[in-house]
This record gives structure tokens, C-alpha cells and sequence, in this order.
């Protein structure tokens, strides 16, 4: 059971990481315009012309 | 607007941002499709000196800044129209500022809710499982400290707004469904510390968690409902905010009206609203103030009269200069019985909170004679109070608490499909006890703007011409006549005659459209009340247009339908008895008044009151505005005076009145559905309370009840969206 010591902080660790990537993209706007942002993945005006 | 040049002053809306440019939001007509983000986007951004174009899809509003030396920002506008958008610049209300913030802070706190509630069920789902099987008492500890290492900064911090509402109606001496919420976390936490200290089987960090967690999904739902009407109402405002044109000396610029302030002279053209209360200084006309006072016959106007925003303009050019707001007895009337209706109104209690003022105290007594029971008894002070808390933790209002919001969710959802804003939280809950509806007539009833009354009357192609012509004027009756033409192409060489009418050259021959003498023809059926006639004589043929208030398209068959509820239906109208009577018979409403002022219309309310009936108001006018701060629920469509939609519980849009019905009868489903949920919520009560009070509850049991109950009632809203007979089939705009 001494396996539990480090697997279950990592396991934590990573569930952190993935709370505060939330946060983060929540806090930069990302969920301001959110049917933007699957439309605009459509267009190709960033391609070479 | 006009095909004038004229300067637009922008100051108003163009915010600093960083150093050297200058910032708008602006609400996007026309915005239908994927592409328009782009087309958009490189269009405003390939305009000189701006530096930032950024178009939010969700709530059609677009973002730009440019930098203060470069640009004439009515460029921007420029642009958006030659690309087929209209843009009105946009100013973020407060409460919509703040909701933004409320609305992110909930979704921080669900974020950690959740993400404690999945690492806390992972390690308590190990302990049940390992509690029937083998697991070691010291592999148990390990797991609840880590659970509690988990559980009690997220509960601190993502019980925040549960915490801080809770404290803010102990201190006003009330009980609120946060109170047992709070008080239910804060119990089940510390009693878990407590057993994990001393070793315990048992620990309900998972059930504290979880309910945090589902309560939090029920209220951002319910803000993110919120958001999207308040956007849309937003940029409803934004579109509807009128501009004026101020004398700057001699020069004439274009102004937002909100920018407006007192002794700034003022011009209105023919066609125009009046941007602002005043006195008219120079020209004279003929001024509609049905949207004032509810009067359809217009008043002729000339220097020294005074005159309201939001009446319409029909014959010709007012100069006027801006007056403070109250400068003039018919508003200073309706401000003074708007501050009496609103401070006589009594704040209804909302069904939630009825519902807690007796919830919480039962439960609370429930847990005191759980633990004087067990005590009595004989049994140890440590399980009496572990009872006792057990019982707290398994009737903690989760499906209660969730009752109520998740129909209101769903239900402003589907209001809002069918064009129906709600500005009020509680709107719903009073919708649908509402037992009498009174209405307003001019523009309520009937459309805001004039209808051609005789188009079938008249040879049609000759009706095509006219129409056509029409699109050239600017003028009121015309523009009425304008919106009965199928081909859109006005005539290229038509000439407007101010006061006159409008002139163009057709296959040769003059068409001339407007006063009965312009057209020199006999002037026919003059002097009916309320309808106005336009004239069109082409080639020597001749026809005549009467034009008057119409009914809304689909008034009838809504007032039957209302009153197939059950609803008692009245009309209380500002315009003459004569006008309302054909109103009043076409729709068979039998209690029906003209003639009424403002005061006249709350003493009718008021009466009502008296017999104990619950009154919903629908009207548009200003002079309505003290009517509907007076009535338990009020509606208003969305062409009504700025004062008389601020005391609206909620807003319908489109042509049709059936938004009326759909409103009561929406409503009345989702009140009906509370009280089942309400029901629900008592009766797994009903079940669990006596689970807890024999000692019987585990953390699993108490996790199973809390989920299982909270999705039984969330399902059951749903239904409140269900397919039923509506009068409108949604269309969001």
C-alpha cells in the first residue's frame, strides 16, 4: 500500500493542473465566445495565399 | 438614416483603452452565419488607424479600438453598412457588467466543486468498497485525511456564495434556503474531521462536496440563462437608442440622445421621434403622441408648445430646445404616481423562499429532538450528536434548492425562444398567479405604427405604384403605405415636397403621392376619427389610401385564448372612447374604458386589488409606466416608451400579441412544475428524515438519496419546455 503515498499526490497533482488550465483559459476569455470560437475554426483566412 | 452628411459625435460611446487609442462596443445588426465574423473583421480592420476588430459571435456585438489621432470612427459604421450590417453603438448596463462578474466567479466555483467532487468520490467510492471487503483502518485514515485535505479549502472557497448569502439573511433576522445549505456543509465537515481524528468507518466529505457541487450547476445555469436574455435586451436597447441632431452654432451634428442636455437646440425632421422633452422654438407640425398618452388623433404643434420624447413627427420641420426631464405637468404627474405605485407595491415572496421559512425551522427542530431523543435514550453523547448531524446532512435542501431554479432555467428558456425577455427574477411565479389582464390599446393592441386599412379596395397594380413612390418619403402616412409594396426599388427620380408629398416621373407620365390638393384631387372621407388618408393620382387615375391603427395581426384569436384560461379581460385606454369602442367590440372584450389619465388607470388597478384580484398589466405608453409599476406583473412589447419597459416585468418582441398568452400559459406550466418539484423534495424527506433519525444513514446512502433526488427534480423540469400549445413557435432572435 506504500504505493498510494506518491501515486495518489500525483494523481492530485494532475487533477490541479487540469482545474487551474480551466481557470486560466476562463480567466483569458476563452468561454467569452463560445459559438465564435467553433465557426471561426472554419475559416481559412490564415492560409497562404 | 438621412441621406444628409452629417458628423456623428461618438464621444459617448469611445472609451480610452491603452495609451493613444480609443475603444467601442458596438451591437451588429445582421450578424446570421459563421462567415460574417470574418467579413466583418477585415473589413473594419483594413480601415485606416484601427488597431483591434474582434466580433463576439455569441452576443452579436463587436469589438473595436483604434488609435485616437487616425481615425474618424464613423468610418467604422461606414463600413460595417457597405458590408450589409447595421452597427449601433453600445454602452454595457451595469447590471449587465455585474451579472458578467457574478456569472464568472459561479463558474470558478464550480470548477473547483467539481474537480474536488471527482478526487473525494474516487477515494470515498475506495473506502465503501474497501469498508465490505479489507481494507486496512490505516489505509482508511490515509484516505480521509486526503479527502479532507481535499474537501475543505474547495468547500471554502466554493461555498463563497452560499456562505456569504446565508450570513446576510442571519443578520436581516430571515431564513433562506442558503441557511440550511451552509449550515448542513459546515456541520458535515467538521463532524467528519472530528471521526477521521478519532478513526471513524464513516466520513461525509463526499456528501458536503456534492451538494456544493450540484447546487452550483443549478445556479450558473440559471445566470447563463440570464446572460444570453440580457444580451439580447442589451443589444435591443442599443438598436433602439435614437439620435438626435443638435445645433452646434449653425452646424448640425449628429448626436446620441442619451448625450442630449438641457437648452441644446434640437432639430426633428418629419418621420422623426422627438429625442428629447422640450419646447418647440421654431417651425410647426403635426406631432403623434400615441405612444405618450395613448391618443391617436395627432396634436398640430407650433412655437411655445411642448413636446415629449418619443412622439413622432409627421409634417414638417421642428426646430426645439431640450428641457430638463419634469419640466412639464403631464411628466411630472406620471413621476409622481410612479414613485407612489412603487413604493405601495408589496415585494411578493418568492416561492422558494416560502417555501424555506418553513423547511428550515422543521429540519433544524427535526435535528434537535433527533439528539435529545438518542440522548434520553440512554444512548452516548458522541452518537446523539453524530444522529443528529446525520440528519442535518441527509435533509440538507439539495433537491429543494434545486426545485425551483431548474424549472425557472428551463422555463425562461423556452419565453425566451417565443420572444419573451424576462427583466424580473420572480416574473414567472407571478405570471402565473396573475387572474386578470388589463390592457393598454394604442400600440398594444393594436401595432405601433399605422396600417393601411384599404389596400383591397384599391386596383392592386395602382397600390404597387403608390407603395413604390412611398419608399421615397420619409413621412409617417407614407411609410405606412411603403410597407405594403412587394418590390423594394423605390423610383430613382423621386422628389419629396416637404409638407407636401413626393413626386416621380413614371413611364412619362407625374405620379404624385400625398396631401388630397398635392395630388389635386377631392379630399373623401376626411374627418373619421383616428384615420388619416393619403393620396396617389397617376396618369389620371387616382386612388385613395385610409390609414389608421390596426389591430395586431393575431390580437383575436390571442384574447380568446386568454380568456379560454379563465383570464377576466379589461381594456383601459388615454385615447377617446370612440377609438377604443370598434377595439373593444372586434375583440369582444366587454369591460373596456377610454379616455382614462394615468391616475384614472391606477384607481381602476387599484380597485381591482380590492377584490382581491391579481392584475396583469400590458401596455406600452408612458402614461402606462404608473399602471404597470402598480399591477402584480406587467408585460410590455418591445416598441414602448424607455420608462414604460424599465417597469416591465418582462419585454415581448415581434408584431404579434401571442408572446401575451404564451407568457401566462408557459409560466403557468413552470409554476405548476415547482410545486410538483417542491412536492418531490418533501417526500424524499418524507422517506429519508426517518432513515436518519434511526442512525441508518452511511455516507453511500446519503450520497445515492442526494443525486438521486436532485436528478428526479431536474428531470421533472425539463418537461416544463415540453411541446404544448403555444401561439408562437419560437423564433430567437
Amino acid at each position: 500500500m506504500n504505493v498510494l503515498v506518491y501515486l495518489l499526490p500525483m494523481a492530485l497533482g494532475l487533477g490541479l493542473a487540469g482545474l487551474f488550465g480551466f481557470l486560466w483559459a476562463l480567466k483569458s476569455g476563452q468561454y467569452n465566445d463560445v459559438d465564435g470560437a467553433a465557426l471561426r475554426v472554419l475559416s481559412d483566412d490564415d492560409l497562404p495565399k | 438614416m438621412s441621406a444628409m452628411t452629417e458628423a456623428i459625435d461618438l464621444s459617448l460611446y469611445a472609451k480610452p483603452e491603452s495609451a493613444g487609442t480609443l475603444g467601442m462596443d458596438v451591437a451588429v445588426e445582421g450578424i446570421s452565419c459563421g462567415a460574417c465574423i470574418g467579413r466583418i473583421e477585415s473589413a473594419v480592420k483594413s480601415l485606416p488607424g484601427v488597431t483591434e476588430a474582434r466580433v463576439n459571435y455569441t452576443n452579436r456585438r463587436l469589438h473595436v479600438a483604434w488609435s485616437e489621432t487616425l481615425t474618424e470612427p464613423s468610418r467604422i459604421f461606414q463600413a460595417l453598412a457597405d458590408n450589409g450590417y447595421r452597427g449601433h453603438p453600445f454602452v454595457a448596463l451595469r447590471a449587465e457588467q455585474e451579472e458578467a462578474a457574478e456569472a464568472r466567479n459561479l463558474t470558478r466555483c464550480l470548477a473547483v466543486a467539481g474537480f474536488a467532487a471527482m478526487n473525494i468520490m474516487l477515494l470515498s467510492v475506495s473506502v465503501w468498497s474497501g469498508n465490505v471487503t479489507d481494507i486496512t483502518p490505516e489505509t482508511r485514515d490515509f484516505f480521509h485525511w486526503a479527502s479532507a485535505l481535499i474537501a475543505l479549502p474547495a468547500a471554502a472557497y466554493a461555498g463563497r456564495p452560499f456562505f456569504s448569502s446565508a450570513w446576510q439573511a442571519l443578520r436581516a433576522r430571515t431564513l433562506n434556503m442558503n441557511v440550511p445549505i451552509s449550515l448542513g456543509v459546515i456541520l458535515a465537515l467538521s463532524m467528519s474531521v472530528v471521526e477521521t481524528a478519532n478513526h471513524a468507518e464513516h466520513a461525509y466529505y463526499d456528501s458536503a462536496i456534492m451538494l456544493l457541487f450540484f447546487l452550483l450547476v443549478g445556479r450558473t445555469l440559471d445566470h447563463a440563462m440570464r446572460r444570453r436574455t440580457r444580451a439580447v435586451a442589451g443589444n435591443l436597447a442599443a438598436l433602439r437608442a435614437e439620435t438626435a441632431h443638435r445645433f452646434n452654432g449653425d452646424e448640425l451634428v449628429n448626436v446620441p440622445a442619451a448625450a442630449l442636455k438641457a437648452g441644446d437646440r434640437v432639430l426633428v425632421r418629419p418621420g422623426e421621434r422627438v429625442p428629447a422633452d422640450g419646447e418647440v422654438v421654431g417651425g410647426s407640425s403635426e406631432i403623434d403622441d400615441s405612444l405618450i398618452t395613448g391618443e391617436t388623433a395627432r396634436r398640430k404643434v407650433a412655437a411655445g408648445a411642448i413636446v415629449y420624447a418619443g412622439s413622432l413627427n409627421y409634417s414638417g420641420a421642428l426646430t426645439m430646445r431640450v428641457t430638463a426631464a419634469g419640466g412639464s405637468s403631464l411628466l411630472d404627474d406620471i413621476e409622481r404616481l410612479l414613485e407612489k405605485a412603487a413604493s405601495a407595491k408589496s415585494r411578493t415572496r418568492r416561492l422558494a423562499d416560502r417555501a424555506s421559512a418553513i423547511y428550515a425551522p422543521v429540519v433544524h427542530t427535526t435535528a434537535a429532538l433527533t439528539f435529545v431523543g438518542w440522548w434520553l435514550y440512554g444512548a452516548p453523547l458522541h452518537d446523539a450528536i453524530i444522529t443528529a448531524i446525520a440528519v442535518l446532512i441527509i435533509t440538507c435542501p439539495c433537491a429543494l434548492a434545486l426545485a425551483i431554479p431548474a424549472v425557472q432555467v428551463v422555463a425562461s428558456g423556452a419565453l425566451f425562444k417565443r420572444g419573451i425577455i424576462l427583466n424580473a427574477g420572480d416574473a414567472i411565479e407571478r405570471l402565473a398567479e396573475a387572474g386578470t389582464v388589463i390592457f393598454d390599446k394604442t400600440g398594444t393592441l393594436t401595432l405601433p405604427e399605422p396600417r393601411v386599412v384599404n389596400a383591397g379596395d384599391v386596383d392592386p397594380a395602382l397600390a404597387q405604384l403608390a407603395a413604390r413612390l412611398a419608399l421615397s418619403s420619409r413621412h409617417p402616412l407614407a411609410m405606412a403605405l411603403a410597407r405594403e409594396a412587394s418590390a423594394r426599388a423605390p423610383f430613382e427620380d423621386a422628389v419629396e415636397e416637404p409638407g407636401q408629398g413626393v413626386r416621380a416621373m413614371i413611364d412619362g407620365a407625374e405620379a404624385r403621392l400625398g396631401s388630397a390638393s398635392f395630388c389635386a384631387v377631392s379630399a373623401e372621407g376626411e374627418g373619421i376619427a383616428g384615420v388619416s388618408h393619403i393620396y396617389f393620382s397617376c396618369a389620371g387615375k387616382a386612388a385613395t389610401f385610409a390609414i389608421t391603427q390596426r389591430l395586431r395581426p393575431d390580437a383575436i384569436e390571442t384574447v380568446q385564448a386568454l380568456r379560454d384560461l379563465g383570464l377576466d379581460l379589461h381594456i383601459l385606454s388615454g385615447d377617446r372612447a370612440e377609438a377604443v369602442r370598434p377595439v373593444a367590440e372586434a375583440l369582444g372584450i366587454r369591460q373596456w374604458r377610454g379616455g382614462l389619465n394615468p391616475a384614472e388607470k391606477i384607481a381602476v388597478i387599484d380597485s381591482l386589488k380590492a377584490q382581491g384580484r391579481r392584475v396583469l398589466m400590458v401596455g406600452d405608453g408612458l402614461n402606462d409606466a404608473p399602471s404597470l409599476a402598480a399591477a402584480y406583473v406587467s408585460l410590455s412589447p418591445i416598441s414602448a416608451a424607455d420608462v414604460t419597459q424599465a417597469q416591465a416585468d418582462a419585454v415581448f418582441l415581434g408584431e404579434r400579441l401571442g408572446p401575451v398568452y404564451d407568457a401566462v400559459a408557459i409560466s403557468r406550466r413552470a409554476r405548476r412544475l415547482m410545486m410538483q418539484n417542491l412536492w418531490l423534495a418533501a417526500l424524499y424527506n418524507l422517506i429519508a428524515v426517518p432513515v436518519a433519525i434511526a442512525g441508518l444513514v452511511t455516507p453511500l446512502i446519503a450520497a445515492a438519496a442526494m443525486s438521486g433526488s436532485s436528478v428526479l427534480v431536474t428531470l421533472n423540469a425539463l418537461r416544463a419546455a415540453s411541446k404544448s400549445k403555444t401561439l408562437t413557435e419560437g423564433d430567437p432572435s
